[in-house]
């Protein structure tokens, strides 16, 4: 199923967790705003200016965390992360500083020469982090960025994806992890089969569905009643 | 846009010479083929070429057949040995022999018997390898001088001759011949017994001494210069040259599909980057590496076996460019096809090892059939070497090299042209 009827809009200094069951077009969408993908119709629109063509400048706004470990294994943490600023034209010393800040925030700093090879799976997933933020994107499209760490990288994770959020970055997360949601986001867009079936704060798709006093319904209940419980592969 | 392209070609680069042990398979195996290849094809001048083995089984032992065996064992070209028959079919059937002669018992006496009145001809049986039919139609060319050669001297001045002159004179009036032909022969065979006589006179020496090649030859390898040997080397290294680069287009392309495979083209696209810039820069990191594995070749060739460019050198980088830049479109091509790494690989090096073969850069294109001679014009890589010959040991000018560079060209923008149209750019 293609995305077919999405809208949502996203917020400076706001986590928006997009959710959805496998094949429900949340990769499909991360890849349409990033313009991997060329919309059959529809736009994305940043600061209400449609984003169109491979080398449209607001592309520079944008930065994607793929949900593969898109990294050079045979390379440097360094090397991996010239080379990807160099693509948002970023050289000399404000790409140096750029990989300093990067690398600060996800705490490999002390690890920047070593091959990305002998690195463990939290520290590749901390590492394709600041490959996003080299270019210090004003909107961070974030594929399911935890999948397969350590709780240690995860909540290292978290707290980067926090920081971020209080600098004022757009960030939009997609995960099959309810509580990671509960957790980052400050609202929820749910899609399946390529549309929209919600788009509210936590509390607000709390308010849709009754619990029992002084029992709060999990999001994973919410999300099961909205998208249903037959499997999807 | 130069700094992403600058830094993709860097990356590229670094990425190749970050993997120590394909560093060394790009250059050391292109290097290991061709010198093995070279050593075949060779033709320095102070080497002596294998010679053939031949066994002659001599059941005759006539002065006409020891003369056979005499002349043969002189030739350069023939490695003789004199087994029995059972011997000599054996050593043929288990590839030890190329080719086995038995001359028959009486091939002396019917053998002139035959040069003079034509009766009935001897028959010699050859057993040949048929692995080795070249060789067999060099040894019957060569046997056939040396046994003209033997019968004609035995014929004309030796003991044998001289009783079959004497018998065929006597004989001559029943041959049967024609009454002219009949008198001629006789004119001709008096006229040698007169020869003969003077000889004995003489103390043996001035008879006739029977025929012999009716001319010299002087050979001249055609090279850059009159005193420039050929250099086999400077053809295998441009076949496996050409053959290395275009293995090198294969990780271009395989590379990329890998990294498609990784998300890591993502990234790319996600980039503020055109399309033209992506592919540019990798056309130019293929070109980068191609043209370095094939100029470390030849530089070890030019160390190492005293290989020159003996024409333009500008032709030869021109032409040495065009390949590298023809090598990396056609990666670019491979990338644009795939789908899969693994389910690429097989197919793209099918591929490669055809168009190598059907340039000619395992063996000379004179020796394909003449209709696949016309038809590999349509291959890139016969336009490679053809060009890097030309360069090196033909020694010609920059001129010949104009067509070759035009033509590899063509072929990089059709490459181009077919990547552009067929490259999947959506990423899910």
């Amino acid at each position: 199923m293609a995305v077919d009827d999405v809208s949502f809009a996203l917020e400076r200094g706001q986590l928006v967790g997009l959710l959805g069951p496998n094949g429900a077009g949340k990769t499909t969408t991360v890849s349409l705003i990033t313009g991997l993908l060329t919309p059959d119709r529809g736009q994305i629109l940043i600061d209400g200016q449609p984003l169109a063509g491979d080398t449209h400048p607001a592309k520079r706004r944008i930065g994607l965390v793929p949900q593969d470990l898109a990294l050079y294994e045979e390379l440097s943490a360094r090397a991996n992360l010239r080379f990807f600023g160099a693509l948002y034209q970023l050289s000399g010393k404000v790409l140096d500083e750029a990989i300093r800040s990067a690398l600060t925030l996800v705490g490999l700093v002390d690890r920047e020469r070593d091959l990305v090879k002998t690195f463990s799976g939290g520290m590749k997933r901390r590492l394709n982090l600041a490959a996003g933020l080299l270019h210090d994107p004003d909107i961070l499209l974030l594929d399911e960025p935890t999948v397969g760490v350590d709780p240690q990288s995860r909540n290292a994770i978290f707290e980067n994806l926090e920081t971020l959020k209080q600098q004022g970055k757009a960030l939009l997360y997609t995960t099959h992890y309810m509580e990671e949601a509960e957790r980052l986001a400050d609202r929820i867009v749910v899609i399946d089969h390529g549309r929209v079936i919600a788009d509210d704060t936590l509390a607000g798709l709390r308010a849709l569905a009754p619990a029992a006093p002084g029992m709060p319904v999990s999001l994973e209940s919410l999300f099961l009643s909205m998208t249903g419980r037959s499997l999807r592969d | 846009m130069l700094i992403p392209i600058v830094a993709m070609v860097r990356k590229d680069l670094q990425i190749f010479l970050s993997d120590r042990r394909a560093v060394i398979m790009s250059f050391v195996a292109p290097i290991a083929i061709a010198s093995f290849f070279g050593s075949l094809f060779s033709g320095s001048n102070d080497r002596q070429p294998a010679r053939i083995p031949v066994a002659i089984v001599d059941q005759d032992r006539s002065a006409v057949s020891k003369a056979i065996l005499a002349n043969a064992q002189g030739d350069k070209n023939l490695r003789i040995t004199t087994p029995t028959a059972d011997e000599a079919r054996d050593g043929v059937r288990r590839g030890s022999i190329t080719v086995a002669v038995m001359l028959p018992s009486g091939f002396g006496d019917a053998s002139g018997r035959a040069f003079f009145a034509g009766r009935e001809r001897p028959e010699v049986t050859m057993w040949y390898d048929p692995s080795h039919a070249v060789e067999l139609g060099l040894v019957r060319g060569v046997l056939t001088e040396h046994a003209m050669q033997a019968v004609s001297s035995q014929m004309f001045s030796g003991e044998a001759g001289r009783r079959l002159v004497d018998e065929t004179l006597k004989n001559l009036d029943q041959s049967g011949m024609p009454p002219a032909q009949r008198m001629l022969l006789k004119e001709l065979l008096t006229a040698v017994r007169g020869l003969n006589a003077k000889a004995d006179a003489a103390g043996g020496t001035g008879g006739p001494a029977g025929f012999s090649m009716p001319y010299t030859v002087h050979e001249e390898a055609v090279t850059s210069g009159s005193n420039v040997a050929y250099n086999g080397y400077a053809h295998s290294f441009a076949g496996m040259g050409i053959q290395f680069l275009l293995f090198a287009a294969i990780d271009l392309g395989i590379g990329i599909l890998v990294e498609r495979q990784r998300g890591l083209w993502k990234r790319l696209r996600s980039a503020p980057v055109s399309r033209v810039s992506i592919l540019g820069a990798k056309a130019a990191s293929g070109t980068l590496l191609a043209l370095m594995s094939l100029l470390v070749s030849f530089g070890f060739a030019m160390v190492v076996f005293k290989v020159r460019i003996q024409g333009s050198v500008i032709g030869f980088l021109a032409v040495a460019i065009a390949c590298a830049i023809m090598a990396s479109t056609f990666g670019l091509l491979i990338a644009s096809i795939g789908k899969t790494p693994n389910a690429t690989r097989g197919v793209a090096i099918l591929s490669v090892l055809m168009m190598v073969m059907l340039g000619g850069a395992w063996v000379p294109t004179f020796v394909f059939p003449g209709w696949m001679q016309r038809v590999t014009v349509v291959v890139p890589a016969r336009w490679a070497v053809d060009g890097l010959d030309a360069m090196t040991w033909r020694g010609l000018g920059f001129s010949e090299a104009v067509m070759p560079v035009v033509v590899l060209l063509g072929f990089a923008a059709l490459f181009s042209t077919l990547t552009l149209a067929r490259f999947r750019w959506d990423e899910r």
